[in-house]
């Protein structure tokens, strides 16, 4: 098994999704980063359940099953912000500002 | 031990019922005028009437150790134990008749003059406890106890000052008496804490033991202690630097003039340096200070009241002056002859000031009727008094000539012995000369002041007014019974103690002999020691100078050239400077009133409670916090993308550390 190479993937594919997050402004495109790092965990996991034992692959059904409740949601509000403020730019979203 | 003794308790009980009475209806029932009358004076009376009894049972035992009756523990904290204890001895016997004795007269005449007042209830309640405190004071079996009756004493004294108090100044002499005590009880309490450090015990019988056997005679430690109680006792018994409250307290009525500031509490400071005797003549630098401070209290307030118009004014300070003779004695270590010029001094003087009293009583009712506005204690506006209050006249004359020390008055006698014993001192100790010659020379003035008050007061021309002077007339009988009483006891209550040498027993000396002859290493010499020659020179000298102040005052001063106090012209010179008290309120002012004022309101109150707590703690406080909540505000960016990076920037840090 590639086992190095599926974590090197893995690893990019998490600091992609942290990069994303961390620059770009669309909410839209930062909700598909986050679904973009919890995929590379996913592909940790599966990764290491190899070596250590099936509960990895256990773990990636849960954070599949919570991904999928957490993208229902996080569309939800983004839908919600979008219908009262005409826009999913995140500069412009900054009610909490002290 | 007789059962009369054993009734102490009840004597400071009853006076304390009656203020409890008297305080219910004063808050329940204040128009209840009989009532109050019938308890505020008969729980003195009977109280009297105990006194009597127990004094009696007192001199059947004639013990030589105090009797000390303990009720129940009252503190008990580490090494100090301290009971509720009385004591009675010949000298607080002494006291004791004096206090509840001319305190019944004053409370009978109390009756008569305040009957119109509102605060009548009030006032009696008040001043039964003064009587229930200094009874605590005299009778008390250690410095504890007695301090809660000197405390209270000065309680009741401020209440009763201020007793008007919708006037300022009579509430501001109030506060007065009360801050200036402070000062001296601030010496009582060092003395104790001394004492008690020493000894481990506060206890009178204790600590005297104790320290005619461990002290060191003129030692550091006992000076200390005796010099921090004369400081107590000068505020208490109004002595140079402490005596400027005693002319302000006259704004009280008079009768509590009579019995607070002239015959019972300031009269506690001499009774403590009686009491303490054992160790005052272990320190002879404290009784040269005791003895200098009398004797130039003596001829100092003695100067003063030459130049005084109120009349009260001039019996304060006739006060102060007596007070310092009577130190002059407890100093010099002629204890019997100090507290039996209190006997006497409690006599005349509250005979002069219940006098002066039933004369003001009459004024006031004069200027009263007439609706006219002067001052009504100014001798300037009386005059010619003796065709109308005759009694008042005649009683007031016993009393002058028995202050100014004329033979065979209480005063004579009396005054006559404390200098009979400066002088015997002398002769080892040569200052005592000069105090002597000070007593002398007050007693001059004292002859003076007091035929002058007379001659204005009683002789000459009716000053008062056209209008007011039908309205002059001789107080009621309950006023000038008291007066009587006190009349015949100024005349005759010097042969108490006629002098061996004059054919005498000293019968009051002997009589405080268990008392106040202890181990008196340092006493000086008896008075039978000087010859018996020089001693009737001594007397022929004091007798003298008494007639010549008398003569001379009638001689020098004219009642007719007087005009009421609203014509007056400006005092000059001298005279001025006397009428102004030698400006010794203002010299405290500007020395010590005005720089604490200063230091409070600009130091304390602006700089360091408005400055520093308010401004730096307080204020302070918030501003920071405030600060540091902007600071963290600004971390609220609302932006998404920062708290996202700051988010990453934390797991890694926590990352880097947990993997290091």
């Amino acid at each position: 098994m590639l086992f190095g190479p599926a974590l090197a993937v893995s690893a990019m594919l998490f600091v992609i999704g942290v990069a994303g997050v961390l620059v770009r402004r669309n909410a839209i495109v930062i909700f598909m980063c986050v679904e973009l790092m919890l995929n590379a965990v996913n592909l940790t996991f599966v990764a290491l359940a190899q070596r250590l034992g099936v509960a990895g692959q256990i773990f990636v059904f849960f954070v599949m099953a919570v991904a999928a409740a957490e993208a229902a949601v996080g569309l939800a509000i983004i839908l919600a912000i979008f219908r009262h403020k005409e826009t999913v730019d995140l500069r412009n979203i900054n009610l909490l500002r002290g | 031990m007789t059962l009369a003794v054993t009734w102490l308790w009840l004597i400071p009980l009853l006076p304390l019922a009656g203020f409890v009475a008297n305080g219910a209806l004063a808050l329940l029932r204040p128009q209840a005028k009989s009532a109050v009358s019938v308890i505020g004076v008969g729980v003195l009376v009977a109280a009297f009437a105990v006194a009597v009894a127990v004094v009696a049972g007192l001199a059947e035992l004639h013990p030589a150790e105090p009797l000390v009756f303990r009720y129940w523990q009252w503190m008990v904290v580490g090494n100090l134990h301290v009971d509720a204890a009385l004591q009675l001895d010949q000298l607080s016997a002494v006291m004791l008749l004096v206090v509840t004795g001319v305190g019944s007269l004053i409370h009978v005449f109390s009756v008569g003059y305040m009957r119109e007042d509102p605060g009548y209830a009030r006032y009696f309640a008040y001043l039964n406890l003064f009587v229930f405190f200094m009874l605590v004071l005299v009778l008390g079996a250690s410095f504890p106890v007695m301090f809660v009756g000197w405390e209270g004493v000065g309680l009741c004294s401020y209440l009763l000052i201020g007793f008007w108090f919708t006037e300022k100044a009579n509430a501001d002499a109030g506060k007065k008496a009360f801050i200036v005590n402070r000062i001296g009880d601030f010496g009582f309490l060092v003395a104790m804490f001394i004492l008690f450090q020493q000894f481990g015990s506060l206890d009178f019988t204790d600590v005297f033991t104790q320290s005619a056997t461990t002290l060191v005679a003129g030692g550091g430690v006992v000076t200390a202690v005796t010099l921090f109680l004369f400081l107590g006792c000068t505020g208490k018994s109004a002595q140079i630097p402490l005596y400027t409250w005693l002319p302000d307290a006259m704004a009280g009525p008079t009768p509590v003039s009579a019995l607070i500031h002239a015959a019972t509490m300031v009269t506690a400071g001499v009774y403590l340096v009686a009491r303490c005797h054992v160790l005052f003549s272990l320190a002879p630098v404290s009784q040269e200070v005791v003895a200098g401070v009398g004797a130039l209290t003596a001829l100092f307030a003695a100067t003063i009241a030459l130049k005084q118009w109120d009349i009260k004014k001039v019996l304060a300070y006739s006060t102060v002056s007596q007070l310092g003779y009577m130190f002059v004695g407890v100093g010099t270590g002629a204890y019997a002859a100090g507290i039996f010029h209190l006997a006497t001094h409690a006599f005349f003087k509250a005979l002069l000031f219940l006098g002066s009293g039933s004369v003001i009583h009459a004024m006031h009712h004069a200027y009263h009727a007439t609706h006219a506005h002067d001052d009504a204690q100014d001798m300037r506006n009386m005059g010619g008094l003796r065709q109308y209050l005759p009694w008042t006249f005649a009683l007031m004359w016993i009393a002058t000539l028995a202050i100014a020390g004329v033979p065979p008055f209480a005063g004579f006698f009396s005054k006559d012995e404390i200098l009979g014993a400066a002088f015997a001192r002398g002769a080892t100790q040569p200052i005592w000369y000069l105090y002597w010659a000070m007593g002398l020379t007050a007693a001059l003035l004292t002859a003076f002041y007091m035929t002058r008050m007379m001659l204005y007061t009683f002789h000459g021309p009716n000053r008062t007014g056209e209008k007011e002077r039908t309205h002059l007339h001789e107080a009621p009988r309950s006023m000038t019974g008291p007066l009587v009483v006190l009349g015949v006891l100024s005349a005759i209550g010097g042969f108490l103690n006629v002098p061996v040498f004059m054919g005498g027993s000293a019968r009051l000396e002997h009589w405080l002999a268990p008392a106040l002859e202890g181990p008196a290493a340092l006493a000086a010499p008896a008075a039978d020691a000087a010859a018996g020659a020089g001693e009737w020179i001594l007397v022929a000298l004091a007798v003298a100078i008494a007639i010549v102040g008398i003569v001379a005052a009638w001689r020098l001063l004219d009642p007719t050239h007087l005009v009421p106090a609203r014509l007056a012209p400006a005092e000059t010179g001298l005279g001025k400077i006397l009428w102004q008290k030698w400006y010794v309120d203002e010299l405290y002012d500007a020395l010590i009133v005005h720089p604490l004022v200063w230091l409070s309101r600009r130091v304390l109150w602006q700089g360091v409670d408005q400055g520093v707590i308010d401004g730096g703690g307080v204020n302070g406080a918030a501003r920071t916090m405030r600060a540091l909540g902007w600071l963290g505000s600004r971390l609220q960016t609302g932006e998404v993308g920062f708290y996202v990076l700051l988010f990453v920037g934390g797991v890694l840090a926590v990352l880097g550390l947990a993997t290091r």
